[in-house]
């Protein structure tokens, strides 16, 4: 058996939304070097929809994987909804991780989490 | 493919293939039965007995065979513990960076009550024998240091360290499980008490590797039963896998000189390639390596992932970065010459073959650069590298 599930070397090899948003509305940031995971999320917001996201990630397979299916879950939702989002909706769309790669997950929804938290201080701003 | 993970494993040699296969065909009898047909497969276990002393320059009386390199090296450390103990010698010297047989053998016998050293390596990952000397006491019972290191190719100065140890009556063992048919090894002129190797690391088979122990060093048993092996390790012997791994050996040293100036050439070859690559760094030194080691560190990147891009590209190589380690922290390795962890997530280890051609070479080059590139590209950690707000560190 290989190691990732088809669905997270499709994520892997062909990550989508990555990259920068220069004018983002939220920015997360989650993870440190140390343990080797940082995962930064970009968002673009109008009317509390989600219109745009992008990421960049230092990190394994599955943390790339997990960053491209998580930007691609909640592009286009209503920021309540992507406050909703949990780690293991994550690992389930890739069709399930290594036990010892489910952090990589977490760190997904923390990520998430961490830029709608800067985009919402943003506003009250 | 292009396999260039050869410290992890070999491909078979064709000839110790066909021995085992022979041997399974023909000679399956049990080497402790008394009747012709045993006593065959006694034959071959003992003629490669003496292969294994001759190249090493030991007598066969002085081998015994194991299941690998970490059993070999969980004897003989064991051994010595006990010998020592038995003198109120409970002191035991060794390396930051062996292999985790060695390492994990040593925390069980501190636990036992043991006092371990751990000496530095320094940034070429190298030990210096005037600090193997410092160290022991009148209550050292056994130095322990590796050949060559298996992530970095690192060659010790083994001939040296031994005769310190010698000179202050100290048993000094050597897990050679990389170096052997790497670089000439004579345990007698090398002043070797005890010698860990491992079969598949030379095109021999897995399962299959040999425990020297100089003539007079009493062995204590991991496994008990029969009297096989002389009675320092029970069980009926692997008659075809140890005639097939005496075989390899054999074939292996016979070729030392010529594999090594080949690969040599070839080594070099890739670390110039590699070197071009910004932000990067060899990891030991660029000369006391094994012929078939390349170990980079690649900053703002991770190691795991450039794994899997390179494997689509058909290489395959190994990294030293905690998510392939299965642990939080990297290599322990990288840690111990003085790479932060930060750049150590970003380590590859390249170890070839003695059919890699220059075009391999060049090939496994251009698909570094452009691995590396790509995830540099999107990682947030050579982003900010770049932006200046964070320094360099390679």
């Amino acid at each position: 058996m290989a190691l990732y599930s088809e669905k997270v070397m499709d994520h892997f090899l062909h990550p989508r939304n990555v990259g920068v948003i220069e004018d983002a509305d939220g920015i997360g940031e989650v993870g440190n070097a140390k343990c080797g995971d940082i995962m930064k999320i970009y968002m673009k917001i109008d009317d509390d929809i989600i219109t745009d996201v992008k990421f960049e990630t230092f990190g394994c397979g599955s943390a790339i994987a997990s960053s491209s299916m998580a930007t691609e879950m909640i592009k286009g939702k209503p920021v309540s909804e992507a406050l909703e989002l949990t780690n293991k909706a994550v690992a389930e769309a890739l069709d399930g991780l290594p036990a010892h790669k489910m952090h990589c997950s977490v760190l997904a929804e923390e990520a998430i989490k961490n830029a709608l938290e800067d985009y919402q201080s943003r506003k009250k701003a | 493919m292009i396999y260039a993970d050869n410290a992890a494993t070999t491909k078979m040699s064709e000839a110790a293939i066909e021995k085992m296969v022979s041997l399974m065909n023909d000679t399956y009898g049990n080497p402790s039965s008394l009747y012709r047909f045993g006593q065959k497969a006694k034959e071959a276990l003992e003629e490669a007995r003496e292969t294994v002393a001759s190249v090493i320059g030991a007598d066969p009386k002085e081998i015994i065979f194991t299941s690998g390199g970490s059993e070999a090296d969980n004897q003989a450390i064991r051994s010595a513990a006990l010998i020592g103990k038995a003198k109120g010698k409970t002191h035991i010297i060794s390396t930051k960076f062996e292999h985790h047989a060695v390492l994990h053998t040593l925390d069980k016998l501190e636990k036992e009550g043991f006092e371990i050293t751990l000496l530095d390596v320094h940034e070429d990952g190298l030990v210096r024998p005037e600090e193997v000397a410092a160290a022991i006491t009148d209550r050292t019972a056994l130095v322990t240091i590796m050949y060559a290191n298996n992530e970095i190719g690192t060659i010790q100065p083994i001939a040296e360290i031994g005769r310190i140890c010698h000179e202050r009556g100290v048993l000094f063992h050597t897990d050679a499980v990389q170096a052997i048919t790497h670089v000439p090894i004579n345990v007698v002129e090398q002043n070797i008490d005890m010698l860990s190797a491992s079969g598949h690391k030379f095109h021999g088979p897995k399962g299959t590797g040999f425990l020297y122990a100089k003539k007079g060093i009493k062995l204590s048993n991991l496994i008990e039963g029969g009297a096989q092996e002389r009675g320092k390790r029970a069980g009926t012997e692997n008659v075809p896998g140890i005639a097939a791994m005496a075989v390899a050996l054999k074939e292996a040293s016979d070729k030392l000189d010529e594999t090594a100036k080949y690969l040599i050439e070839k080594r070099d070859r890739l670390i110039k390639g590699l070197s071009e690559i910004e932000h990067s760094a060899l990891n030991g030194d660029a000369e006391k390596r094994l012929p078939s080691n390349v170990n980079f560190c690649f900053e703002g990147i991770e190691g795991e992932s450039l794994l899997l891009l390179l494997d689509e590209k058909g290489i395959a190589a190994s990294s030293g970065s905690a998510c392939t380690s299965g642990s939080l922290d990297p290599s322990h390795v990288l840690l111990s010459i003085g790479r932060v962890h930060d750049v150590a997530h970003g380590s590859l280890r390249l170890s070839l073959g003695e059919d890699i051609t220059d075009e391999d070479i060049d090939y496994m080059i251009s698909a570094v650069k452009e691995v590396v590139t790509y995830l540099r590209s999107f990682s947030p950690i050579w982003r900010d590298l770049v932006a200046g707000k964070k320094q360099f560190i390679l």
